[in-house]
């Protein structure tokens, strides 16, 4: 409040700047995951790129004003190319001092912190767990921070509205998007439009709420307060329709697709369960496609149902994360053992048990490898990016259709609720994913009629026929037990389950002919690899261009397939002298490939429920080349703006 | 998919080349020769036609029919079915199940699969006892039953498996038993027609480990004094000389009386098509197990939306409400921008 300026900030020019993260935060019933991502889609409207990281309690309402209920959505907005939500805000918004207080810590050196100072009574500022007022003690000396009475301008407006007090002071988030987007010079027409239409039904609040927005702007833009706006340029995209699209949609839009280029009804059948229940929620919206969504009594209801579905010739889907994979296990292994087509969907979160189910982590890779009894194989994709999930489900659909086996497509918290514009594919090019159902018969029976084998194998893939009900002369059983190479009747010949054993180790193992080679960027020739998996791409490939910034070469390489393995990743470890596999996990893929290849691959592990800073990536690969990430002072700061 | 009235079969068309595997005298055996006897009278097809099961002596049943069929894991077969069922209208979809299988490890399936209406039939075999296991008390053995798992006597109250499907909205609940071929066939065809998920419970012997569990009720000798047979629309009544009946009294609760007693008019006439499942509960508690004048036959036959075809309807609606289904709109309609040149010039949709 101390600041003063001569002019008016909104009659200078704004502050060019490359990057800036922002993080809103304040009470789970604040409503900051709409202002987040409503700022997220008007600065990717703006042509900004984006990346957002959404972190939310498990408590639907934990008690108003206490650290346990904080909200928070930070978003990364840039005129280049970025990769991650950001290390640090530079940013923060805290609606109240709980907000404050579990942010702060995040916040980067001398950033910027907007309170709704109206929040900051005692009684708040004690639920909050603060002995002294953070405003008027000086521990906030470092930062630049704007006290802004949001609560009591909004109630103002809100009244003139002729809104009750009570529901006025709701329409506080819409207040400080107004006051950030005038900040950041964001045009407010987009954001004017959505109220119009979201509130439609509601001429009050869309008032109250379309005036707070205002107030928020205009005080910005009067109030003084502010030495400068920024701006943030465009950045330079290819040419393309884009979108703005979390993972969770474009999992499921994936699904659609994928079922589309099959020729296939697409069948849901999930529990609903956190992270993984927005695609249930998008798939039950597409009735349009046929989509058919089956809200099952339990996790084993739903993958059930799929099973059967796909029995009848349907692209079968579950859709959970952990806890529910556990319950699935054992149809799981039914489906491996009946060879049809099913996708299995884990967005994984923190375990063990229900763990931290709003929170991200990478812990069911070998879960989904091994969680099951018996030789049950199961091919794995995953996803690396929000938009990469679309692709994903293709990917996880097509090998599954085409082998027909179960396969996990792996994604998390963090790509499942991230967003990040993406150019929208041409559909032309979207790959080919229809089988043919079987129609004839294919043996002939000792008396040498023609008779139907539900395990006879394609020579090429190992895949067996898929024969669904209502084909007259195919009718067959098929089952969990055992059953003989070829013929498909109960066996329980012991050479026979070998070969059987062997059969559907050989069909997945099989599938990495389907899969292109891995990528390697090392522009370089680098002696260090970092090799990852899934949803810490961003964190890696920005860490990757860090150290590179340096004039160090460092190699990345990104798993999608991790069972079976790209065939040509072996040859890709053995050229490098350190592997490096950071994870969030306790080191699941490296212990993988050091027991494929015997690669003496060395593991970063993070399991916090956040995912990993370009910065830990950056000091890791340093670490890993024998350079201290701390030899050049102030280096890594202007590497971070440079490069995330 | 196949259009045009069935062909005509015969029992041996629908027997598979499998070898029958129960034990010699099983009860299971009459059940199935009542099925593969039933369907070239239904005027089915067989490849129209799925068994599904889960694990236990009876699930080993689809094996046995030359139809499409799936052995399935243990309690799972309605969840599997109902998946097979709502994507697949056309299909004639059985579920075959046990007393363990349906009501301990899969209680939950069933229960949502009659609530939902699934076009299934369900045909549990009740011979309270696992027999797969060789010999462990199940959900139906009575209590202080002795088995390898209970030395002492089971401790617990059993279920019953028609007053369970009536309290889980059942829209059709009947009960036979596998020493009447002609009563199974009747009751599996009610089933067969009734639209939506219809539930059978079948008495039936497993003569290794629970031998005679419904002797005193379905031996030839004792029929006729202890087996009440539901007919809908007729007054209840049975006994060799149809002596006995079944009157509502005045507090609400069932009773069975001489019909010399009281006069046929004063019997409870059975209506299949009520309603309120009150009655039919009432009739399904009647006796305490298979030691009691038991009813049997169709305890309830009710109308209710099928739910595999109003998922389908939802389907029709959606299509005609919003049309043709359209890949580029749907990956459009969370609103768009265009970049038209790699100097990031841009237009908002």
């Amino acid at each position: 409040m101390s600041t003063t300026t001569d002019q008016s900030a909104s009659h200078r020019k704004p502050i060019e700047l490359d990057r800036v993260v922002i993080r809103f935060a304040g009470d789970s019933g604040d409503g900051m995951q709409l202002v987040g991502s409503r700022f997220t889609t008007v600065s990717s409207l703006f042509g900004n790129d984006t990346a957002t990281l959404p972190d939310f309690p498990a408590e639907i309402r934990a008690p108003a004003g206490t650290l346990a209920g904080v909200s928070a959505f930070q978003v990364h907005i840039s005129d280049h190319d970025i990769l991650t939500p950001g290390d640090a805000p530079n940013v923060l918004v805290a609606m109240n001092p709980a907000a404050l207080r579990a942010n702060l810590p995040t916040v980067a050196d001398g950033g910027t912190i907007i309170v709704n100072v109206d929040a900051f009574d005692e009684r708040s500022l004690e639920k909050a767990g603060y002995h002294s007022n953070p405003l008027r003690d000086g521990s906030l000396s470092s930062y630049s921070v704007y006290e802004v009475p949001m609560t009591s301008l909004t109630m103002q407006v809100g009244k003139e509205a002729g809104v009750k007090p009570r529901d006025a002071e709701r329409s506080k988030n819409f207040f400080a998007l107004g006051l950030v987007s005038w900040l950041y010079n964001r045009p407010t027409e987009p954001t004017l439009d959505w109220i119009a239409r979201r509130f439609a039904g509601d001429s009050l609040i869309l008032d109250a709420n379309t005036r707070a927005f205002k107030a928020g702007y205009n005080f910005g833009e009067t109030a003084e307060l502010f030495e400068s706006t920024y701006q943030v340029r465009p950045a330079h995209a290819a040419p393309g329709i884009y979108t703005n699209v979390t993972g969770n949609t474009a999992l499921a839009w994936g699904l659609i697709a994928a079922a589309h280029q099959a020729g296939l009804p697409l069948f849901l059948g999930s529990y609903p369960i956190t992270p993984a229940s927005d695609i249930l929620h998008e798939l039950s919206k597409h009735k349009q496609f046929g989509v058919r969504t089956f809200q099952a009594e339990d996790e084993i209801a739903g993958i059930g149902a799929a099973i059967g579905a796909a029995f009848g010739g349907a692209l079968g889907v579950t859709t959970t994360s952990g806890p529910g994979v556990d319950l699935k296990s054992e149809s799981i292994g039914l489906a491996v053992s009946l060879e049809l087509p099913l996708v299995v969907v884990d967005i994984q979160r923190g375990g063990p048990s229900t763990g931290l189910p709003t929170k991200t982590e990478q812990s069911d890779l070998l879960h989904a490898m091994y969680g099951r009894h018996g030789e049950a194989p199961v091919p794995i994709v995953a996803a690396m990016t929000p938009s990469h999930c679309f692709d994903a489900a293709i990917e996880a659909a097509r090998i599954a259709l085409a082998y027909r086996t179960p396969v996990f497509l792996l994604s998390d918290g963090y790509l499942a609720n991230g967003a990040e514009p993406w150019r929208l594919p041409d559909l032309e090019e979207l790959p080919d994913l229809r089988v043919p159902f079987a129609s004839e018969p294919n043996a002939t029976d000792d008396d040498g009629n023609p008779v139907f084998w539900p395990y006879v194998r394609d020579t090429d893939t190992l895949a067996r026929p898929w024969a669904v009900p209502g084909t007259p002369g195919l009718e067959h059983r098929i089952g969990g037990l055992e059953k003989s190479d070829g013929a498909g009747n109960v066996s329980y010949d012991p050479a026979n389950h070998e070969r059987m054993v062997q059969l559907r180790a050989a069909k997945v193992a099989g599938i990495a002919r389907s899969i292109p080679p891995v990528e390697v960027d090392d522009p370089d020739g680098a002696d260090v690899l970092v090799l990852g998996w899934g949803s810490t791409y961003g964190a890696i490939a920005a860490g990757v261009r860090r150290v590179r910034a340096r004039g160090l070469p460092v190699a990345h390489v990104q798993l999608v397939h991790l069972n079976p393995f790209p065939p040509n990743l072996g040859d890709v470890l053995g050229r490098y002298r350190n592997v490096l596999v950071p994870e969030a996990n306790l080191g699941h893929l490296a212990r993988l490939v050091r027991a494929e290849y015997l690669v003496d691959a060395v593991s970063l592990t993070k399991v916090q429920g956040v995912p990993f800073r370009a910065a830990e990536i950056e000091a890791a690969i340093l670490q890993a080349m024998g350079v201290a990430a701390g030899t050049e002072a102030g280096a890594g700061d202007q590497i971070a703006d440079v490069a995330s | 998919m196949t259009d045009g009235a069935a062909p005509a079969t015969t029992r041996k068309d629908w027997a598979s080349d499998q070898e029958v595997r129960w034990c010699p005298g099983c009860g299971d055996y009459s059940i199935l020769a009542a099925v593969q006897m039933l369907m070239p009278e239904l005027g089915v097809r067989r490849e129209q036609t799925v068994f599904v099961s889960g694990i236990g002596c009876a699930a080993r049943f689809p094996y046995y029919m030359n139809t499409y069929g799936m052995h399935s894991i243990h309690g799972r077969a309605p969840a599997i079915a109902t998946g097979l069922a709502v994507t697949r209208p056309d299909l004639d979809v059985w579920v075959v199940t046990g007393d363990g299988d349906a009501l301990s490890i899969g209680g939950n399936h069933l229960i949502h699969a009659l609530r939902r209406n699934v076009n299934l039939n369900i045909l549990l075999f009740n011979n309270q006892i696992y027999g797969l296991t060789k010999g462990q008390y199940s959900p139906t053995s009575e209590q202080g039953k002795v088995t390898k798992s209970t030395p002492f006597g089971s401790l617990e109250t059993p279920f019953n498996p028609i007053s369970l499907a009536l309290g889980a909205e059942a829209t059709f609940v009947a009960r036979t038993h596998d020493m009447d071929r002609k009563h199974m066939m009747e009751t599996f065809r009610r089933a067969h027609e009734h639209k939506g998920a219809a539930f059978v419970e079948i008495y039936q012997n497993c003569n290794v480990f629970n031998d005679g569990a419904f002797e005193q009720i379905t031996g030839r000798d004792h029929r006729a004094e202890m087996l009440i047979p539901l007919v809908h629309g007729e007054p209840i009544r049975f006994g060799a000389e149809r002596q006995h009946g079944v009157v509502l009294e005045r507090d609400g609760s069932l009773r069975i009386v001489e019909v010399a007693d009281v006069g046929e008019d004063a019997l409870l006439v059975h209506d299949e098509h009520r309603q309120d499942p009150g009655l039919a509960f009432q009739l399904s508690r009647l006796s305490r197990g298979p030691f009691e004048p038991t009813p049997i036959g169709v305890f309830r036959d009710v109308e209710r939306a099928e739910y595999g075809d109003a998922m389908t309807q939802q389907l029709l609606e959606a299509a005609q409400r919003k049309g043709p289904a359209d890949l580029a709109a749907l990956l459009r309609s969370g609103g768009t921008w265009e970049v038209v040149a790699e100097d990031g010039a841009r237009n908002g949709h």
